[in-house]
């Protein structure tokens, strides 16, 4: 790190330990926290597009199967639904998976020729009858028990800081699906591919009921066990004694503590990230990504295997926006698959990647916390800014209701503008490469 | 009886609408098949060029009908496409001069302009809703229907009815007549002639003094004009809602590799292979069913292969597929 690097995060720190002063403590730690958050998916980002110059827009949907990871480890299991099809939906599954390794092997032992798509076909087309007759009646056994309370499987019941690693696995193995097809061809179908499983992630989500309710949300998850709830802090004498002690009401200094206690979990993940990607990008490893990157073909003379390493880099990246994602459905205690937008969670952190700079994990970092920064203060600030400009027009006319409604797809706007600007006049980043 | 009824019902349910929509997405998908072929990369923000177009359609659309003036039976809509594709055309070629020019003389990686398309998609996403407002919007007006189910009925005494809204044959009939013209230009005139030179071999192109400006300008607004006509008919066909034209950007990049990337023909083709498959795996058989097989054997359930929430899944599955085993496309694309 630069004198410049150290001034940079500075003024990033600045300006959030300013929202604190001005506005509330409260919203300052908020900030730090989804920072946090937001650093290390921009990291997962950096380490896809800055090592390995890799374009993935599903950075959503690894996030949401993070989140999804939060809510299959950390939920008491729903006993009544186990019995009533939680065998057969498993089954179901099995069966599915099944007749996908049948196809593939079918397709890999025979001859190439007419009998061998026949084949394929027929396995492919029966296996999915037979999953749809045993999964079906699963589901709907499944979802009819007590659907306004559970009507899901639920999980396992254990702490769901094993849900970190573990999210950081599902999106591993989405990413290496998606790899497995989409890379060592066109750089632009890999981004294509990535789009569409982030589509079709959230609407699976959204959708299957059994697995984590769908659109009614699973709330109240558990909390990581070093951070206790704000009622127990406010109910404990000690608590409430000390925080006295500071001059504060027990109700202020339990969120206080509580948003503190997550700040702390998630600085140390990230230092831990960090600390494992700045010793890969300065290993052989390393240089040997960048030299791919920089010239494939180079890279491919001197016999490196160029469609292997980035299916390496790709997963390796989108894990990490998987755990993150389990982090933030940990920090929000719940998962709502109605509000994974694209807008939010693939486009943000790539212009927190490309502002901070891509190629450079501090710079990816600093993206995070100022990207996210200026995305909570933007709302307000646009919402003023139409509030001047339509201040001089009559009260109730169309026209002024029409852009006061409108303020809030300026985020759309600014942030388009923002990344456009920046590939434009500065495509190395506050932070650059070096 | 039963099997003429199977036929109508199939035809009413799955044929009709597998047209239409079709035809939609081969507009939409010959409109990033040009751009890849010319340009050299994935338009990301073509879903929401199709978007903004049709926003200025139904804007020109709405201020027609407050004049009182009308197609007759045919939708407002067809008087004001002329002057959305005009208006979509300046979008373009200006976002063109301010973005996309300055890339094209650095000569940068592929991916760095589907990145940069990636911000054009917010800007111009986040300038229709600021305008138009993310809801749904229907513009439809005129004669709703060429032939209803209860005349179709009353004429051959069916049990089925066969409805063919008019919004239906307007895009086939549209949609023929742009390929036909769009084909016409590409073949038999001097411009068109270099968009293909340009499109086989630039270098080759520039040698022989083909003006690389010049094609590019004719692409952006040969683009323009197929956006928003594919938007217009998708947006008069279902609805219009700034969403949704994000989401068809996956159907149609779909429909345009399946079909070749810089294929013309294929993106056609493209096109309808998508729209049915997604159209016969969402659509619940058990009406046909019914009617074409015996009782004993006829299904009790809905006979849907995928609920129709899953249709993009329908598109990504193909696409993933055409990726494994032929990814240049069926027809011969470009490179892979």
């Amino acid at each position: 790190m630069k004198m410049r690097d150290v001034i940079l995060f500075a003024i990033v720190a600045g300006l959030i330990i300013g929202t604190g002063f001005f506005q509330s403590w409260n919203s300052a730690l908020l900030i730090v926290n989804m920072g946090l958050i937001s650093a290390i998916m921009a990291l997962g980002v950096n380490i896809q597009w800055g090592y390995a110059g890799l374009f993935n827009v599903g950075v959503m949907g690894f996030v949401a199967l993070g989140g999804l990871a939060a809510v299959l480890v950390s939920t008491p299991p729903t006993g009544e639904a186990w019995a009533a099809g939680g065998l057969r939906v498993i089954l179901g599954l099995i069966l599915g998976a099944a007749t996908m390794v049948g196809a593939i092997l079918m397709w890999s032992r025979m001859k190439p020729g007419r009998a061998r798509g026949f084949a394929m076909f027929g396995v492919l087309a029966l296996g999915f009858f037979i999953f749809r007759y045993v999964f079906d009646a699963g589901v709907a056994a499944i979802e009819a028990v007590d659907p306004a309370a559970t009507g899901y499987l639920g999980g396992l019941n254990l702490p769901i800081m094993i849900s970190w690693p573990v999210g950081g696995l599902l999106a591993a193995g989405a990413a290496w699906i998606i790899g497995k097809t989409a890379l060592g061809l066109r750089s632009d179908y890999l981004a294509i591919a990535t789009l569409g499983i982030a589509e079709i992630i959230i609407i699976t989500l959204k959708n299957e009921d059994w697995l984590a309710r769908g659109v009614k949300n699973v709330v109240g998850l558990d909390r990581p066990f070093v951070v206790p709830k704000e009622i127990d802090l406010q109910n404990s004498p000690s608590f409430v004694e000390s925080a006295a002690g500071f001059g504060m009401d027990a109700t202020m200094a339990s969120t206080l503590y509580v948003k503190g206690m997550y700040a702390l979990l998630f600085t140390v993940v990230l230092l831990i990230l960090l600390w494992l990607a700045q010793t890969a990008w300065n290993s052989p490893w390393g240089r040997m990504l960048r030299a791919i990157r920089d010239n494939e073909v180079a890279a491919e003379a001197m016999g490196k295997d160029v469609t292997r390493r980035h299916l390496q880099v790709f997963i390796l990246g989108s894990a990490v926006c998987g755990m993150a994602g389990a982090m933030m459905t940990t920090l929000d205690g719940q998962l709502t698959p109605g509000t994974y937008q694209p807008l939010r969670y693939t486009f943000l952190i790539w212009v927190m990647v490309i502002v901070g700079g891509s190629g450079n994990n501090f710079g990816a970092v600093l993206g995070g916390f100022l990207i996210w920064f200026l995305w909570v203060q933007v709302e307000p600030m646009g919402l003023f800014l139409m509030n001047v400009i339509t201040a001089g027009m009559a009260d109730g006319s169309a026209l002024k209701e029409h852009l006061l409604d409108s303020a809030a797809h300026m985020r759309l706007l600014t942030m388009g503008l923002v990344l456009l600007l920046v590939l434009r006049f500065s495509p190395r980043g506050l932070i650059p490469e070096r | 009886m039963d099997f003429l009824n199977a036929i109508v019902a199939l035809a009413n349910f799955v044929l009709i609408p597998g047209i239409a929509y079709g035809a939609q997405l081969a507009l939409g998908a010959l409109g990033v098949t040009l751009i890849y072929g010319i340009l050299r990369f994935s338009n990301f923000a073509h879903g929401d060029t199709m978007a903004i177009g049709t926003m200025f359609v139904i804007l020109i659309t709405w201020w027609f009908q407050s004049l009182g003036i009308s197609f007759g039976p045919l939708p407002t809509a067809l008087l004001a496409l002329p002057f959305g594709i005009v208006l979509t055309g300046l979008v373009l070629l200006s976002t063109d001069k301010v973005v996309y020019s300055f890339y094209r003389k650095t000569r940068v990686k592929p991916v760095v302009l589907v990145m940069v398309s990636l911000g054009v998609m917010f800007i111009m996403n986040g300038l229709t809703r600021f305008i138009i407002g993310p809801g749904d919007q229907r513009f439809a007006d005129g004669e709703r229907f060429i032939i209803s189910a209860r005349d179709f009925k009353a004429m051959t005494g069916l049990k089925e009815g066969l409805a063919i809204k008019s919004t239906q044959g307007i895009t086939v009939i549209t949609a023929i007549i742009v390929v036909a013209v769009l084909f016409w230009f590409l073949n038999k005139t001097r411009t068109g002639k270099s968009m293909r030179a340009f499109s086989d071999n630039e270098d080759l192109a520039l040698l022989s003094g083909i003006n690389p400006e010049r094609v590019v300008m004719y692409t952006w607004l040969i683009v323009a004009a197929l956006a928003t006509i594919a938007g217009t008919l998708y947006g008069l066909d279902k609805s219009f809602k700034p969403f949704t034209y994000f989401q068809l950007l996956l159907p149609i990049f779909a429909a345009a590799i399946v079909g070749g990337l810089g294929n013309p023909l294929g993106a056609i083709a493209g096109g309808f292979l998508i729209a049915f498959s997604e159209v016969t795996v969402t659509y619940a058989w058990k009406k046909v069913a019914n009617y074409a097989l015996p009782e004993s054997i006829a299904p009790d359930g809905l006979a849907q292969l995928l609920s129709t929430d899953y249709k993009l899944a329908v598109s990504f599955v193909i696409l993933i597929i055409v990726l494994l085993f032929k990814p240049t496309g069926l027809f011969k694309g470009q490179s892979v």
